[in-house]
């Protein structure tokens, strides 16, 4: 069998620009698969372990103040398996290294409690529980501002500026994506958590022997909604906000969201990218075995069996795919390697690794060996399914006939030439459609990929240019009157206050309830409006409630109407409110209300809790520092430095992403239209010399042979648009959060960018292709038999 | 009087560089086709009748030597000049008819006559070589008779000067190849369009109006046939 090993060799080096496309597909798929699912793997492992040693809760309650005795009595509660209270608020920071402040969350933290949620020290210790002064700060925050052990900062803690110095860095459980309330990407420079001994802490902030926020753990057997309703109701006299479960822990949720994105992607991608790998073998296989008809039937003649010829051509299709499969670990690992730094960018973990699972490696390898055979299987039959007497004979000529164009009565308006084409097209009308899919995917994804930026950048223009038009806002550290605006826009560099008053409700409706905030404005603000997904800005009513679409569907309100909100603070009132709007916005889950009807619903004194500024130019760092030095100000935040920093990020990554995004999803492309021609030219050379011999040009010729990919290219990128919309279409319905919601926005540039960009891959492998076609040796061709 | 002459050549020699060996296919060959002329060109299987024709049919580019075609020398280095001359000229006919397999009949007629200047409609050129009948066939519905005959009518539908066929009734029987023969003699004497026939089978060379002989490379022997065999009297 030597020989054969040498004709295998010899097959594959002179089909090589075939053999390396399929190749290339199969990496592609394998990469996918260790990148992506392995990344899923690891971050699934990393995480699972940090929950399980850190006892990460499974609900949360923030309330406003309950004595420790109230413990007991969440202990007690059915299916209740550990219970942690803690006190926790914000403050602001101010760092000698820089201009603005930064916004501070303050949690307690007792050293020699097993609590829930537990911090892992990344260095130095936890503070004593009566420890003044010593802190703890969370290492993103600690990176980006440069912090180490021994270095101190200012806080303004109850109205008094306390100089505070860091005596350990610790990542939290429940801050893996470190996330400010209210905000919808880390800022690391001016958010970060700060954990101080229990006992110095409550002094602070006049809660001692109280806590303001419990996690709970829970038996397996429990049931999480039966022990939300109880812990509601204990914690109801105490202020209590509303207890949730993971699903709507920030963290959880937006680490849930990648976990989902990388387990479907890693799954779905190298599915496709394999039955591509099937569908190329099959055709590359099949015209293989046609062109070695007579050296298929000597072999039998000399007594080669079936088996060894079929194994032979199944080598073929094994080698192609094991040359893929071992670049596609190589680049697999690197990717995922690269993946998990890149997640190390925006989550913690305490010991995040890529995981190159060999069980991951056994699996795709097999799944890969399993769609090298389903593809070479037609070939290999053909080819052990030929009688010897008959391989010997040439193969009698292929039957066509007239089109479908032509049968409809088209005729008239076809060339010689243009029904050449069609007939080739429609006389292997499996092949034909398999190969405009596999093209049409590339546009797809390319779609998809391209729909994604847009969508961003969709959001994050309506959000800050268009939502939050306010230089700076400001959280009031505790509730004002009203007349404070008059006071901040006194202010110097203020040209425009406008407060706003948040009041934390209940919404009910029907068997359905929801927490949230219900917003107050006033009906002539201006920085701050209500913007529905078109980008239109919708008037406040003088009365009743605007709900946002997110908030809408979880109370399963479809339309306008009557709704019973329980006020969460106060003497908790429970008042009937009229829904008069629903808006369909991508942000948060809000409500909005004229103020003065929400000081009316809300009952109490008439305070508001913070305002937007609109500032003069130049003068927000200023200003700023200025506002967070104020004993009444707990937080200051300037979404326009926000969106400053997201567009930086943006430009960055822009370029970057796009070109992988083109690289990955054209592979497909160039694979298929490559090796579609090629066999075009192998099975029509001849035809081609002939036309070259009737005095048709090698322009003329080649226009010829490329149409039918270009046809299957055209019709692809149709289709490929509508997969690609679907696709969009089905990635905004997955990602329905209440954070954020997708705007489903696919606008003519990315479809005439990912046709652009296929056709570009069209052209390169036509090119290729045409340089063989043009060292065709007319005469040659013609001289043989076919 | 003499006709005046289509093709001429001087000096042609063709040397094929095969990596180690060089094969030397024609050697200092002068040669003449007059219009209106019926020629058989004979020789054994590598004698260089081939490689003469497809040099004078623009297929090929000599080594050494010129080619005119009547007083225009052709450019044998010039890809898109040989594709124009190929293109209005010159008519091939090969053994293995090289049909385009997803055309009909009339269609593989129509692909030459849709670049040609002056074409004859392809149902005329079909009906010369007595295919009316089977105009919307397909190849794989012919004969391969009736192949070769579509494969000449689509060689004369542009009207060339001159018809070039190398082997036309080497695939076929006796029977068969004597119709494709009526078919090339009909085209000659009805369109007068000059005919080079090879063969490397003697008994064809009777239906020649001139008959020469090659032989490694050289021309071995040029005769005039003043008398041309009927074809029915042919056999092989």
């Amino acid at each position: 069998m030597r020989a054969l090993r040498k004709k295998l060799g010899r097959d594959l080096w002179h089909n090589r620009g075939q053999v390396l496309s399929i190749a290339a597909v199969v990496a592609t798929a394998i990469m996918t698969v260790l990148s992506m699912r392995g990344t899923y793997e690891s971050l699934v492992v990393a995480r699972d372990d940090f929950y399980q040693e850190s006892a990460f809760p499974h609900i949360w309650a923030n309330l406003e103040r309950a004595p420790e005795s109230v413990r007991g009595r969440l202990e007690a509660i059915d299916g209740v398996s550990a219970v942690d209270t803690r006190i926790r608020f914000m403050a602001n920071l101010q760092l000698d290294n820089r201009d603005v402040p930064a916004t501070g969350l303050f949690s307690s933290v007792d050293p020699d409690v097993r609590s829930l949620g537990q911090l892992v020290l990344r260095s130095g210790r936890l503070p004593g529980i009566r420890e003044r002064d010593r802190v703890v700060v969370n290492e993103k925050f600690a990176e980006a501002n440069e912090l180490e052990e021994g270095d101190a900062f200012g806080g303004i803690i109850n109205g008094q500026m306390r100089r505070l110095q860091v005596v350990g860095i610790a990542i939290s459980p429940e801050y893996m994506y470190p996330l400010a309330p209210g905000s919808i990407f880390p800022d690391n420079e001016t958010f970060g958590l700060v954990w101080m001994g229990r006992e110095t802490l409550a002094a602070e902030s006049d809660m001692e022997g109280a806590f303001n926020e419990v996690a709970l753990q829970l038996q397996g057997s429990a049931q999480e909604e039966a022990v939300i309703d109880e812990l509601d109701r204990v914690l109801k006299p105490y202020g209590g906000l509303g207890g949730y479960g993971r699903a709507e822990q920030i963290s959880h949720q937006f680490l849930e969201g990648e976990l989902t994105q990388n387990r479907n992607t890693g799954t779905l991608i190298p599915a496709v990218f394999l039955a591509v790998v099937a569908f190329l073998l099959n055709i590359v296989l099949r015209r293989l075995v046609d062109t070695q008809r007579q050296e298929i039937a000597v072999l039998k003649a000399f007594g080669y069996t079936n088996r060894d010829v079929g194994w032979f051509y199944l080598r073929f299709a094994l080698l192609a795919v094991f040359i893929g499969t071992v670049a596609g670990i190589g680049f697999g690992v690197w990717f995922g390697n690269v993946m998990v730094e890149m997640y190390k960018e925006f989550f913690v973990f305490p010991d995040l690794q890529y995981r190159f699972g060999f069980d991951l490696v056994m699996i795709a390898v097999v799944i890969s060996i399993l769609s090298a055979a389903i593809g070479a299987l037609g070939g290999v039959r053909s080819a052990t399914g030929l009688p010897p007497a008959e391989a010997m004979r040439p193969k009698s000529p292929a039957h066509f006939r007239p089109g479908i164009f032509e049968r409809m009565g088209f005729e008239e308006w076809l060339s010689s030439t243009a029904r050449m084409v069609l007939r080739n097209i429609e006389r292997q009308p499996v092949k034909s459609i398999l190969s405009a899919l596999g093209v049409a995917f590339s546009v797809s994804v390319l779609v998809l990929g391209m729909f994604m930026f847009d969508a961003i950048e969709y959001m994050m223009d309506l959000q800050f240019n268009k939502v939050q038009r306010e230089d700076i806002s400001v959280v009031f550290e505790r509730p004002l009157p009203e007349s404070v605006e008059i006071e901040l826009e006194h202010m110097p560099a203020v040209t425009r206050a406008e407060v706003y008053r948040a009041v934390p409700v209940r919404l009910i409706h029907g068997h359905l309830e929801k927490e949230a905030g219900i917003t107050g404005r006033r009906l002539d603000d201006e920085l701050q409006r209500i913007i529905d997904e078109d980008g239109r800005p919708i008037r406040l009513p003088p009365d009743g409630l605007v709900l946002s679409r997110y908030l809408a569907d979880q109370l399963g309100l479809k339309h306008p109407g009557p709704i019973r909100a329980e006020i969460l603070e106060g003497s908790r009132p429970e008042r009937t409110v009229q829904v008069v709007d629903i808006v369909d916005d991508f942000l948060g889950a809000s409500a909005y209300m004229e103020l003065e009807g929400l000081h009316r619903l809300a009952g109490g004194v008439r305070s508001v809790n913070g305002a937007n500024l609109k500032l003069a130019p130049g003068t927000r760092d200023a200003v700023m520092s200025e506002l967070a030095r104020k004993p009444s100000v707990s937080g200051v935040s300037s979404p326009r430095k926000m969106y400053e920093i997201f567009r930086q990020q943006m430009d960055e990554g822009f370029l970057l992403g796009v070109f992988f995004l083109v690289f990955f999803s054209s592979i497909i492309a160039l694979a298929v239209i490559y090796n579609g021609a090629r066999i075009a030219l192998s099975e029509r050379g001849r035809e081609l010399a002939s036309l070259r011999v009737l005095g048709f040009s090698k322009q003329e010729v080649a226009v010829l042979l490329f149409s039918e990919q270009a046809l299957i290219t055209l019709v692809a990128i149709p289709i490929g648009w509508l997969l690609g919309y679907w696709m969009s279409w089905a990635m905004v319905n997955a990602f329905v959060t209440e954070s954020y919601r997708i705007p489903f926005i696919v606008d003519a540039g990315t479809f005439t960018f990912s046709a652009a960009a296929t056709i570009v891959a069209a052209v390169i492998s036509s090119l290729v292709v045409r340089r063989r076609l043009n060292r065709y040796d007319l005469i040659s061709v013609l001289k043989t038999r076919d | 009087m003499e006709s005046p002459t289509i093709f001429r050549a001087e000096g042609l020699t063709k040397i094929y560089d095969m990596g180690e060996v060089q094969v030397v296919a024609l050697r200092d060959v002068d040669f003449t086709l007059l219009e209106g002329e019926l020629l058989v060109l004979l020789g054994a299987s590598g004698s260089g009748k081939s490689t003469l024709l497809n040099i004078l049919g623009g297929l090929d580019s000599p080594t050494e030597g010129s080619v005119w075609y009547r007083d225009q020398k052709l450019n044998t280095d010039n890809e898109d000049e040989l594709t124009e001359y190929r293109r209005h000229h010159v008519g091939f006919v090969f053994q293995f008819y090289n049909l385009i397999p997803s055309l009909t009949a009339r269609e593989n007629v129509a692909l030459v006559t849709e670049i040609a200047e002056d074409p004859m409609p392809p149902a005329e050129a079909l009906e010369l070589v007595g295919l009316k009948e089977r105009i919307d066939h397909f190849p794989a519905q012919l004969s391969g008779g009736e192949q070769q005959r579509v494969a000449i009518a689509r060689a004369v539908a542009k009207r060339p000067q001159v018809l070039l066929c190398d082997e036309p009734t080497g695939a076929l029987d006796l029977e068969t190849g004597r119709i494709v023969l009526r078919a090339l003699e009909r085209v000659n004497n009805e369109l007068g369009t000059a005919i080079a026939v090879i063969t490397h089978n003697a008994a064809i060379a009777g239906m020649g109006d001139r008959i020469v002989r090659m032989s490694s490379g050289r021309i071995a022997s040029d005769e005039r046939n003043p008398h041309r065999t009927h074809i029915d009297e042919i056999t092989w």
